[in-house]
């Protein structure tokens, strides 16, 4: 006994470092190894104390799991990794249900107690949740279905109904502890496949970082409620830390939004013209698909220049010295963060000083620009955060705001009791000019105009991001 | 048992909050998906399970073992993925120029 709470305790402080190590970029990498080896030991002890040897069927199943793990993390695309993470959401949840089961169907006759059907009851209830969320959330960022937030009638008392339903069916198995498992757990689980449902569909586009930061929670909860179920001190330490990882990425997205967990839960969808969010993505991926975009884009950034004469944006671009850069979730749906990383190099060969400036919820999921930049190349000194960026507005010559919108909306600050008055946002608009590579005028998630449009040091230049950053690129050296 | 459970599981949710909040936002994509593979950790209880389930059990243990390895390797694996590319100007000075150009 003292050796397992020994060993339980090395693994968790095992995750805890490795955790710690993942403080620093430069060390993260070796944060995640000493992840993954506190977790072999753990999958090594367990054969161990169960007395079963290490060749045994069970091998055969880790072998086909994590084969299947390996390939789909190889195969992923970066720009694809909030629909990745969602779905292995699901999949945690859906493994804490599952060995739930097993674990009830195996131990009920043998005087389980009150916490065991408790436990077993909730961790059932909530892991049914994380995968039916998981999987519509998946649906969602892969643009399958429901992209849009869906609210059918009576939702919020369907949503509130099978919650409390569920509750009240657990209370009920631990109070007759069990008999009546078989006919009451498997509704549990499928009214918490109910409420994982409807929770998720009416959840719209840019509220996308808080449902995955919550499922990524409620994925280390059904694990955690799993381990005090089956008695498993390292699997309820451990799921306790995935909850609470989780639970803070929700509290910091909330406030990046100005919005509470409530009422991104409740489908309070903000603006009026929630139809009109971002470009749907057949058109960018048709405009895509031509080859010789690049040769193109370089004609047009002439032809550009020769209209846009009122903007100028080439003398603007080429006596700047201080450039932020300002990406948003347009940029990863274009596809442009290699078109930005030419833009970069280009001006960095003329001896600007460039940075880029990162919204917390840019994007579909925290970090979301972080890492699309990294994979282009861009050195992550370079990438800033809102608290670090925004003083440097007031000296930066230029902004250039690719594919972002309700991040720099002034209207944040400037106007009372619009959806998005009170949330943090880049200073874009202090910047000595701006200009905005956005894919058109409209509004973004909010629904609320954009304020910097109007004003008279933002030139605006709309069409896709990947034609429209190259033909920024160049303009780079000309002289007009 | 029970009580020791419970203190390590409330140990584990308090130095957790205390690390993971001091993450960047710079890194809070890979933090999800290593969280990921950390949930993950259900094959444990998976294998306990399987070893001592009636037959009738064995099957939906087996389930959960397979889909927590997915977890354990897909996030652990997407993660190095991720985290190898982010490169800051110390690695940057490791590309040697070729002398003969």
């Amino acid at each position: 006994m003292a050796v397992t709470i020994t060993l339980a305790m090395l693994i968790i402080v095992g995750f805890l470092a490795g955790i710690r190590l993942m403080q620093s970029p430069r060390t993260a990498l070796w944060g995640n190894r000493l992840g993954a080896l506190s977790m072999l030991v753990a999958i090594a002890w367990t054969f161990v104390y169960t007395g079963q040897a290490i060749l045994s069927t069970a091998l055969v199943y880790i072998a086909i799991g994590g084969l299947i793990g390996l390939i789909l993390g190889q195969s992923v695309k970066m720009i694809h990794m909030p629909q990745t993470v969602a779905l292995l959401n699901g999949l945690g949840g859906a493994a804490s249900a599952l060995v739930v089961w097993a674990a009830v169907i195996s131990y009920h006759g043998e005087g389980a107690e009150m916490l065991f059907w408790g436990t077993s009851g909730l961790a059932l209830g909530v892991g049914a949740l994380t995968l039916s969320g998981s999987i519509i959330a998946v649906l969602k960022l892969q643009g399958l279905a429901f992209r849009q937030a869906v609210q059918l009638k009576g939702h919020g008392h369907i949503l509130r109904a099978a919650i409390l339903l569920a509750v009240l069916l657990v209370l009920i198995n631990m109070s007759l502890p069990g008999q009546y498992y078989f006919q009451l757990l498997p509704v549990v689980a499928l009214l918490g496949l109910l409420a994982g449902f409807f929770m998720t569909l009416r959840i719209g586009g840019a509220d996308m970082p808080i449902v995955i930061s919550l499922l990524n929670s409620f994925s280390g909860i059904a694990a955690s409620i799993a381990g005090l179920a089956v008695e498993n001190v390292i699997l309820a330490g451990t799921g306790a830390l995935v909850g609470v990882a989780g639970m803070i990425l929700t509290r910091i997205m909330c406030r990046a939004m100005n919005r509470s967990l409530f009422s991104v839960l409740a489908g309070f969808t903000p603006g009026k013209k929630e139809a009109e969010t971002v470009p749907p993505e057949e058109e960018q991926s048709a405009i895509d698909e031509s080859p010789a975009k690049s040769k193109v884009a370089e004609e047009e950034a002439e032809s550009a220049v020769a209209e846009g004469s009122e903007d100028n944006l080439p003398d603007i671009i080429n006596q700047a010295q201080r450039i932020i850069i300002i990406p948003g979730y347009g940029m990863a749906v274009a596809q442009a963060q290699n078109a930005v990383e030419q833009l970069l190099d280009a001006l960095e060969g003329k001896g600007k000083e460039v940075k880029f400036a990162i919204h917390p919820v840019a994007g579909r999921m925290p970090g979301h620009m972080n890492v699309l930049l990294a994979e282009a190349g861009i050195d992550y000194e370079k990438l800033m955060d809102l608290d670090a960026i925004n003083p440097q507005f007031d000296h930066a010559d230029l902004a250039i705001i690719v594919g972002a919108c309700d991040v720099v909306n002034p209207a944040a600050n400037a106007a009372e009791g619009t959806p998005i008055s009170g949330m943090p946002i880049l200073n874009a608009e202090k910047a000595r000019h701006v200009i905005v590579c956005n894919i058109d005028e409209k509004p973004g998630y909010s629904g609320v105009d954009n304020l910097l449009y109007e004003q008279d040091h933002v030139h605006t230049f709309w069409g896709d991001a990947a034609e429209t950053i190259p033909q920024l690129t160049g303009m780079i050296g000309q002289v007009s | 048992m029970i009580l020791a459970m419970f203190i390590i599981l409330a140990a584990a949710a308090l130095l957790g909050y205390k690390v993971i909040s001091a993450v960047p936002p710079l890194l809070h994509t890979p933090l999800m998906s290593g969280m990921n593979a950390l949930s993950g950790i259900t094959v444990i209880g998976a294998i306990a399970v399987f070893f001592t389930a009636p037959p009738g059990a064995e099957g939906w243990a087996a389930a959960a073992l397979i889909l927590g390895m997915i977890n354990v390797a897909g996030g652990f694996w997407v993660t190095e993925r991720m985290l190898r590319m982010f490169k800051g100007k110390a690695k940057e000075s490791e590309v040697q120029e070729i002398p003969w150009q």
